[in-house]
């Protein structure tokens, strides 16, 4: 046992049906101490935290707290709070309509009487103390992001909490509200709380921690003191060796030729649209995979919007095979061949009630119009045919998409879009929060695609991701497309120097 | 020995499936119902052949009254469930556009005098008309709630509440009688057919609404589009379309419906016609076992409700429950369906077989 260990978890099995989550992870939460956990998307981050949490149960595995011998069960959040273990997520899970004090402590006193006045009094001395510009009374909804975070993380604390979790608090903030957040977790540190801390940044990570814990595919890579560990060494451990593993699946697909004089299939100047992102210009050739990169909120998915009239488009012209063409809804664009699968599977992908064959052939029968339903027989064929085609496991065509897994909803949207036999692809995010093999699969299958003569655009916050499929990549910072990178110059330095830009 | 088992299971997982049809839960009430009325009374069941006063063979008895009011109440859950499918919403205007669609008919076919010796216009043609008015209400309820986003209990609340006095304004608060014998076959009977006219119109309308769901996308986009409006935006669908266009389709039933309670009495009666069909109408969609909240629906389940409904209020007057008490005893087994309906409910009891057939396996 380590002296000043707070948090210890050993040897963590977690398995989902059909998914080894965790297998054998140690994690272990000095005193005082800011602790990054690090991975990429699907690598077991949350599931860690969410059976630290009580969220899930583990497998297998000990959880151990402040240097005791004896173990603790964590079975449900509440017992993880009294425990001390105090998570603030992503998501500000706040009510905007009352005062910052009641949001402070809803739900945390005993019995039905409130006093009032005490309430008020203890909630202004905490937020003194910690340096949160708020009022007790205050509403909510009147302070900044940056300051609902705060007093999340200020509910987190305040009861006795020993371990505080940030998952990923700083995704919609600013640097200045960023920077505020900082101090509030240095002025925790100081206390003797541990930290374990989130995030996708990586500069943020150097700013702040103390320790780096990087994971991968479910399992632990290694616990490391953050001066021993330079960012690409990070990096790599992230990615791992999956990177030279992987980089040969080009060579798997043959690029379509482009034949002389070709106009790119889809053009576009000056586009922009009310999503907030600055005009921008762009082109796609037959046979042509290439993607959008940057931070996340820098405008990927905006642009890829307003391209396909998701977003209202507020000028620009768009150009296919060098005729104008106009865009200004989805319909618009599916009749000019273009497909959209959207970054939020769940909020903008499927129809979550409906069965897996209803949203197989959505798309389809909206081009095809009111009049024209499928029969019930050539339904079942196009739905078997495409689970067949895509591998989707699913116990039948009737089963409703929601209760499939996330990589399996993933490939029906893909479906639904390949029915309507695109000329031109728009993916983004295809592979977020799903497993490695699923990964690979539409990796493979978005270059078969390209081979084919289709034209494909790729978005994905994972970058090995993007370099493994695409062969020319548009930069974006601020909202603003800020550069291109093809052939040479397609590697992690110079579009992590892209993306940083002249002016750090 | 053992065919003998896997024939027990093979009926075990025949009426598992049956139970867990959606079509079962308004059928499982009928019967609840039929049963109750068999075993305390089976003059319930009593159906007689007589003569009206125009000397028509005509059927009377319980379950006549319960096909011909029912009718009804079936013609308005269909408009009702592709409402509330695409919405996730009620209309509770029904009753009060009804009583407009009434008086629409009314005064096309009486013109400027309120008593006409005959007809000033062909019943088809008034129907027609209040046909057209009924869809612009609708489509009014249905621009409140697509494009103003307002929640549809309260958008058509606003029907709801002026609708009657819309109605009675049409006719310069007048109530025209038509003495035309034409008009009540529609209400009544048609002579020489001794079954209510009502059930064949409800009859034509199911089929109608059978049609355009098997040959038209509408129970797909209308579905999509209550799941996850987002989602059926990005798939090229107009989810602020498909809305109105559910609230004009009931408008459309509205109008069936305003036809058939004016025939019946050949006047209107603003403050009483078509009162609370609204609730009965939502009540039948929720009977059918569809969520109120929106999204899949089963037609046949609730054109079914609608009928239970009706079977439910003529078993109670037939008890001579007092018709100021009715809403009460109606209350109580409503509460009991819509609970023993409810999809928690049911989500429970499919779990519960599926242990025991472990069990059972085990």
């Amino acid at each position: 046992m380590e002296d000043n260990a707070v948090l210890q978890m050993r040897n963590i099995h977690k398995s989902f049906p059909g998914v080894k989550a965790l297998s054998g992870v140690d994690f272990t939460l000095r005193k005082g101490e800011i602790h990054a956990l690090m991975g990429e998307n699907g690598a077991g981050k949350s599931t860690l935290i969410k059976v630290l949490t009580g969220v899930y149960t583990k497998d297998e595995g000990h959880i151990y707290l402040d240097g005791h011998e004896k173990e603790v069960q964590i079975r449900s959040p509440q017992e993880a709070q009294k425990l001390g273990i105090s998570p603030v997520y992503q998501e500000i899970t706040l009510c905007p309509n009352l005062s910052v004090a009641e949001n402070m402590y809803i739900g945390r006193t005993p019995g039905a009487m409130q006093n009032w006045r005490k309430m008020n009094k203890d909630a202004d001395k905490l937020l003194k103390s910690l340096d949160i510009p708020a009022k007790a009374t205050q509403q909510l909804s009147t302070c900044s992001l940056a300051v609902q975070q705060m007093i999340a993380i200020a509910r987190a604390v305040d009861t006795d909490c020993k371990v505080l979790i940030l998952d990923e608090p700083t995704s919609s903030l600013d640097e200045q509200e960023v920077e505020k957040l900082f101090k509030l977790m240095r002025d925790l540190r100081a206390r003797g709380v541990g930290i374990i801390f989130v995030t996708h940044f990586l500069d943020q990570v150097y700013e702040v921690c103390d320790r780096i814990t990087v994971m991968r595919d479910g399992c632990l890579v290694g616990e490391y003191e953050i001066k021993d560990l330079p960012r690409v060494q990070l990096v790599s451990k992230m990615l791992g060796k999956e990177l030279d593993d992987l980089s040969d699946i080009h060579g798997e697909y043959k690029s379509y030729e482009k034949k002389e004089g070709e106009l790119p299939v889809f053009e576009v100047e000056g586009l922009y649209s009310n999503a907030g992102i600055k005009p921008f210009d762009f082109h796609i050739d037959k046979g042509e995979v290439n993607g959008f990169t940057g931070l996340l909120g820098s405008g990927r998915s905006e642009c890829v919007r307003a391209i396909f009239g998701a977003d209202h488009v507020l000028g620009g012209k768009v150009k296919k095979n060098g005729k104008p063409v106009k865009i200004s809804k989805p319909i618009d664009a599916m009749r000019q061949g273009i497909g959209y699968l959207p970054e939020d599977r769940k909020r903008d992908g499927i129809v979550g009630d409906l069965s897996v064959r209803d949203n197989i052939i959505l798309a389809q029968q909206v081009l095809r119009g009111f009049l024209k339903p499928y029969s019930k027989a050539e339904a079942d064929k196009i739905a078997d045919e495409y689970i067949k085609l895509l591998n989707i496991k699913t116990a039948s065509a009737d089963t409703p998409i929601k209760s499939l897994s996330g990589g399996n909803q993933q490939k029906v949207i893909l479906a639904r879009w390949l029915l309507t036999h695109p000329e031109y692809l728009i993916l983004d995010e295809p592979t977020r929060g799903i497993d490695v093999g699923t990964k690979v699969d539409i990796q493979k299958l978005v270059l078969k695609l390209a081979s084919e003569g289709m034209s494909v655009t790729f978005i994905s916050s994972e970058m090995d991701e993007m370099l493994r499929t695409c062969s020319r990549l548009i930069v974006m910072r601020d909202r603003k497309v800020v550069g291109e990178l093809t052939g040479s110059d397609l590697n992690q330095t110079s579009i992590m120097s892209t993306i940083a830009g002249g002016d750090k | 020995m053992q065919t003998n088992e896997t024939k027990k299971a093979g009926a075990s997982s025949f009426l598992g499936r049956m139970v867990r049809k959606q079509v079962m839960i308004p059928l499982a009430a009928l019967l609840l119902l039929f049963l109750f009325n068999l075993i305390v009374d089976p003059s319930f069941f009593k159906i007689e052949l007589g003569y009206n006063s125009a000397g028509n063979p005509v059927l009377s008895g319980f379950l006549i009254t319960i096909l011909d009011s029912g009718s009804e109440l079936a013609i308005l859950a269909i408009g009702m469930t592709l409402v509330t499918a695409a919405t996730g919403g009620q209309d509770i205007s029904v009753g009060a556009t009804t009583a407009i669609a009434g008086s629409v008919l009314l005064r096309v076919l009486c013109g400027t005098n309120s008593r006409p010796e005959t007809l000033q216009a062909p019943i088809i043609v008034a129907f027609l008309v209040a046909c057209v008015v009924a869809m612009l209400f609708g489509a009014f309820n249905g621009v409140l709630v697509a494009v103003f986003k307002i929640q549809p209990m309260i958008a058509t609340l606003i029907l709801y509440t002026a609708g009657r006095s819309i109605a009675a304004w049409i006719n310069n608060n007048e109530l025209p009688v038509v003495s035309d014998e034409t008009l009540t076959y529609f209400g009544e009977f048609i002579p020489g057919i001794p079954i209510p006219t009502p059930f064949f119109i409800a009859v034509a309308c199911m089929i109608v609404i059978g049609l355009v769901l098997k040959f038209t996308n509408l129970r797909l986009y209308t579905q999509a589009v209550g799941i996850n409006e987002n989602s059926s935006k990005l798939n090229g669908l107009n989810p602020v379309f498909i809305k109105i266009l559910s609230f004009v389709i009931l408008g459309l039933c509205v109008a069936v419906v305003g036809l058939i309670k004016v025939a019946r009495i050949s006047t209107i009666n603003y403050s009483v016609i078509a009162k609370d069909i609204e609730m009965d109408a939502i009540l039948a969609v929720a009977l059918g076992g569809n969520a109120l909240s929106g999204g899949k629906f089963n037609m046949t389940a609730s054109i079914i409700g609608a009928y239970v409904i009706q079977c439910l209020t003529t078993t109670l007057y037939k008890f001579q429950v007092r018709s100021d008490a009715l809403p009460a005893y109606k209350a109580i087994v409503v509460i009991v369906l819509v609970i023993v309906s409810a999809p928690v409910v049911r989500e429970k009891f499919n779990a519960f077989m599926a242990k025991r057939k472990v069990k059972e396996a085990a």
